[in-house]
């Protein structure tokens, strides 16, 4: 059941297409990230859905009524900014009581669903405050509240994690995934974290160059990127580049003059690939014991897991390993590289480098 | 050049030193001679005398024909004043919405007025609204009678509104850089209209910045010498122009020092009364 | 963002329109051939331009004017800068009483500025003299010098000099070496700001001037007051040129708003 559709979706500035034919559909309670790099389009597809910027071509129906065209003050939606926008000049309760005086939404009922939403983001001590006394994380937990104290159809987020610190960040994470899950509210977050989109959303669409290149839930995406900027771009991998063999029944990928055994769909003989493999599939063992052999580069200790780089025949690989509490190969040691040919992914077609 | 941690206090003395005994000695010194100069007694044969009276201050707030002209004064600085915030807020606004590079040309061509002679600029007024003047021919040519408006108070209110636009556009246009531009974008998503959220979100935060360009407007309108002076003609004075006649025609200093001494005393008054303001109202909101 | 719509856009021009009339129609009567203030109906002449350049008095006020913006706004860098070093960066008492001082000018109305110094000038039998007249000056393009400084050192990374003091240098070469040139903008902004404050100046300079040095403003102004012809016209639209030319230079060097509106 579609709840919010995006048909053909386009928007040009001068002659600069900033989104181009972007078509979506997303389903009512669903958690959606547009994720990309900067640029990409993802946050004027945003701001178009919120109104905020008229699509060139295309249209944006929710529930099926058309509001392509429609006012951003009659759409009704909930939308945090990146920048909170918060009202300096008034409290956290009038922000949040902004969007029910524009209803006239009666002064009891106005102070219940204020005193509900600020509840709702653990804020109710500071309902009196003023949003430059508060912290980045409570501005941002104030801009929640206010987009969704109006109990908008759908929730827009505007990077809305970009401007706290590391730690916040990951604590916010979950909080937003939370007050979702409680609310229920169909979600649209914009960002260009992978692991922010990754950690919360149902389903991930991927932009690049104003396009749609990708739309999946979180660990297909990661599994089964579909080209190679979003297997780097998504996580880390290592990217071969090099040309598919055939030899009667097997079929394996010549990187330069080493033969890596894949799972193949249908590939002529002679076609140049790219080999996808994540560092964590890669297993370390005894040299002369795996797949490939290598010398240990160097070693990094992330605390939960180890990071060797490791020089190959066929060049640098990253192989991450889980820290199981002894301490594995020394720089300059000699190992053997091993994985499963399953975790091998074949990214289509020609695939330019990294 | 480090901070307050130096062991030498006069350092920064050493350094503010020589200017600050210049500005001692041409600044409050000069005011002090003449504050005392406004109670020194003056006679028309004799001048200036060496006993002190409050005669001049006595006669500035009785006589009728001075209390004319401070009324007039204050009456030309407020509709200055009204005019330029009309004016000047919308006009500020208008601008930073504008994108780059239109923004800078044009703020450049409010601006940049300012930087023109005022006598320049209240010449140009005189021949626009002289009785043969563009304004009059496009009276006319639309079918009114020509209007006599060199030498009255509309030439000098008009004339001071150009030239205090820029005073008026500076403030507001510095609060409205101040103003995250999602901030309208996000009462629009409430709910509010373009009217509700230029009147709810973006007035109240460039209130500040109006009361100070406002602030600075009739000040300097009030004590403003060239266009009253060139724009008035004999009859029409203003408190600066009233300060001139008594200094450099009737030579009765001791009287022009009291008018000087009155426009500097409220011109003071009215920064120290905007300053409690602004700090309470700054308070209020921060906490 | 949203655009500007058309009644914003009608007012903008309307407002254009009120600011620009004064200058453009000083430019235009400049080029009048005819012998009152009329606009060249008839086509264009510079004979009042000539008539300007053989004026002895108006090139005299001319001359001493730019002679005295320049000696002021000298002056006032050196004060200006030696002093917003001691406000921004030191905290002792009378600071606060300091920068009030040296920023007062900017609220005393120059009228009343004007009879204080023809006060003291009387006393000390000092009138007339061109070195006088540049202490007046001095006062009042120094607080337009110290407000771009100020600001230059309070947008300054004070740790760009502490890098320089780990790196060896003492604190006279920190400053000079890297303090310094960071806040030459706001200098030489304020220098210029100060420039054409000072040659603008009427309403103080009216009371200081002797016949001996009358500024090019009061020049103007006294011959406003006697005579209508289009000469001053002609000198008006010079002087528009001449603070365009500075304008254009300013902006170009330092954005000519930031200077103006007080940002860094």
């Amino acid at each position: 059941m579609a709840f919010l559709t995006l048909e053909g979706v386009s928007k040009e500035f001068g002659t600069f297409t900033a989104v181009r034919d972007v078509s979506l559909t997303i389903d009512k309670g669903e958690f959606v990230s547009l994720l990309g790099p900067s640029g990409c389009g993802k946050t004027t597809t945003l701001q178009m859905i919120a109104g905020l910027v008229e699509p060139t071509e295309g249209r944006i129906s929710l529930d099926g009524r058309d509001i392509t065209r429609e006012k951003p003050n009659r759409r009704g939606l909930g939308v945090v900014f990146q920048s909170y926008a918060l009202f300096p000049h008034m409290t956290v309760a009038q922000n949040v009581a902004f969007g029910l005086e524009m209803r006239r939404v009666p002064q009891a009922e106005r102070d219940e669903r204020v005193r509900d939403a600020l509840m709702l983001v653990q804020l109710s001590a500071f309902a009196g405050r003023y949003p430059r006394q508060l912290s980045g994380g409570q501005r941002q937990r104030v801009a929640i509240a206010r987009a969704l104290v109006i109990a908008p159809p759908v929730l827009l987020l505007d990077e809305p994690l970009s401007n706290l610190d590391a730690k916040l960040r990951e604590e916010m994470q979950f909080e937003l995934r939370r007050i979702q899950r409680k609310v229920g509210t169909t979600t649209i977050m914009v960002t260009h974290d992978q692991a922010e989109a990754l950690s919360i959303s149902d389903r991930v669409v991927v932009m690049e160059g104003g396009r749609m290149t990708q739309v999946d839930a979180p660990y297909r995406l990661y599994e089964q990127p579909s080209n190679a900027f979003i297997s780097s771009f998504v996580g880390k991998t290592n990217l071969l580049a090099g040309t598919w063999r055939r030899n009667g029944t097997s079929s394996a990928a010549d990187i330069g003059g080493v033969l890596l055994e894949a799972s193949a769909p249908e590939i002529a003989a002679g076609t140049p690939v790219t080999l996808s493999i994540r560092p964590e599939k890669i297993l370390v063992r005894d040299a002369g014991a795996g797949r490939l052999e290598g010398r240990v580069a160097s070693r990094f200790f992330l605390g939960s897991q180890w990071l060797f780089t490791v020089e190959t025949p066929i060049g640098t690989m990253t192989v991450s390993t889980p820290n199981l509490g002894v301490e594995p190969a020394t720089e300059g040691s000699q190992v053997g590289l091993d994985w499963s040919p399953d975790n091998m992914r074949i990214i289509a077609g020609t695939a330019a480098a990294a | 050049m480090m901070t307050s941690r130096s062991p030498i206090p006069s350092a920064p003395w050493l350094l503010a030193g020589p200017g600050a005994l210049f500005f001692f000695g041409l600044v409050l010194l000069p005011l002090a001679l003449t504050v005392i100069l406004s109670f020194q007694a003056y006679d028309h044969s004799t001048g200036i005398q060496s006993t002190f009276t409050l005669s001049h201050y006595v006669t500035v707030v009785t006589d009728g024909y001075y209390l004319e002209i401070f009324w007039r004064t204050l009456r030309i600085a407020a509709l200055t004043t009204l005019i330029c915030a009309a004016i000047g807020v919308p006009e500020a606004y208008i601008l930073s919405r504008m994108r780059d590079p239109w923004r800078s040309v044009f703020l450049l061509v409010i601006i940049g007025p300012l930087l023109v002679s005022v006598v320049v600029r209240t010449f140009g007024w005189s021949m626009l609204l002289g009785s043969q003047g563009l304004v009059n021919q496009a009276l006319q040519l639309v079918g009114f009678a020509p209007a006599r408006i060199l030498y009255t108070e509309t030439a000098i209110v008009i004339a001071l509104v150009h030239v205090m636009l820029p005073f008026m556009v500076i403030p507001v246009w510095t609060a409205l850089q101040k103003l995250d531009p999602m901030v309208e974008a996000a009462a629009w998503t409430l709910g509010a209209s373009h009217f509700t959220a230029l009147r709810r979100v973006v007035m109240p935060q460039v209130t500040l910045g109006m009361l100070s360009g406002s602030l600075i407007v009739f000040g300097l309108s009030a004590s403003a010498f060239a266009v009253p002076a060139l724009l008035g003609g004999r009859r029409l004075k203003m408190a600066a122009t009233l300060v001139y006649d008594e200094y450099l025609q009737e030579l009765n200093w001791p009287l022009g020092a009291t008018i000087a001494i009155i426009v500097l005393v409220a011109n003071l008054c009215i920064m120290l009364a905007y300053n409690r303001m602004v700090e309470t109202r700054a308070r209020r909101t921060l906490g | 963002m949203q655009k500007n719509g058309t009644i914003a856009l009608t007012f903008h021009v309307l407002v254009l329109a009120f600011v620009l009339a004064p200058l453009v129609i000083i430019c235009l009567v400049a080029f009048t051939p005819e012998n009152t203030l009329s606009l060249p109906t008839t086509g264009l002449s510079l004979r009042w331009f000539k008539a300007v350049f053989a004026h002895p008095d108006f090139m005299a006020s001319f001359w001493n004017s730019i002679w005295l913006a320049a000696l002021s706004a000298t002056l006032a860098v050196a004060f200006a800068v030696p002093a917003g070093l001691a406000i921004s960066r030191y905290s002792f008492p009378g600071r606060d009483f300091l920068n009030a001082l040296f920023l007062s000018p900017l609220i005393i109305p120059h009228l009343v500025l004007g009879v204080a110094f023809l006060r003291l000038f009387a006393l000390l039998g000092a009138t007339g003299s061109f070195a006088w007249l540049v202490a007046t000056h001095i006062i009042i393009v120094t607080p337009y010098v110290l407000r771009l400084v100020l600001a230059a050192l309070s947008g300054l990374d004070r740790s760009a000099e502490q890098a320089a003091r780990t790196l060896g240098a003492g604190e006279w070469t920190a400053f000079r070496r890297v303090t310094a040139p960071m806040i030459l903008p706001g200098i030489t902004g304020g220098w210029l700001l100060a420039f054409i404050n000072s040659f603008d100046e009427l309403t103080m300079s009216i009371f200081v001037t002797s016949p001996a040095t009358v500024t090019l403003p009061v020049r103007m102004y006294m011959y406003a007051t006697e005579s209508i012809d289009p000469m001053m016209a002609a000198v008006s639209a010079l002087m528009i040129a001449i603070t365009a030319a500075a304008m254009l230079v300013l902006d170009r060097a330092f954005g000519l708003d930031r200077i103006l509106v007080g940002q860094r």
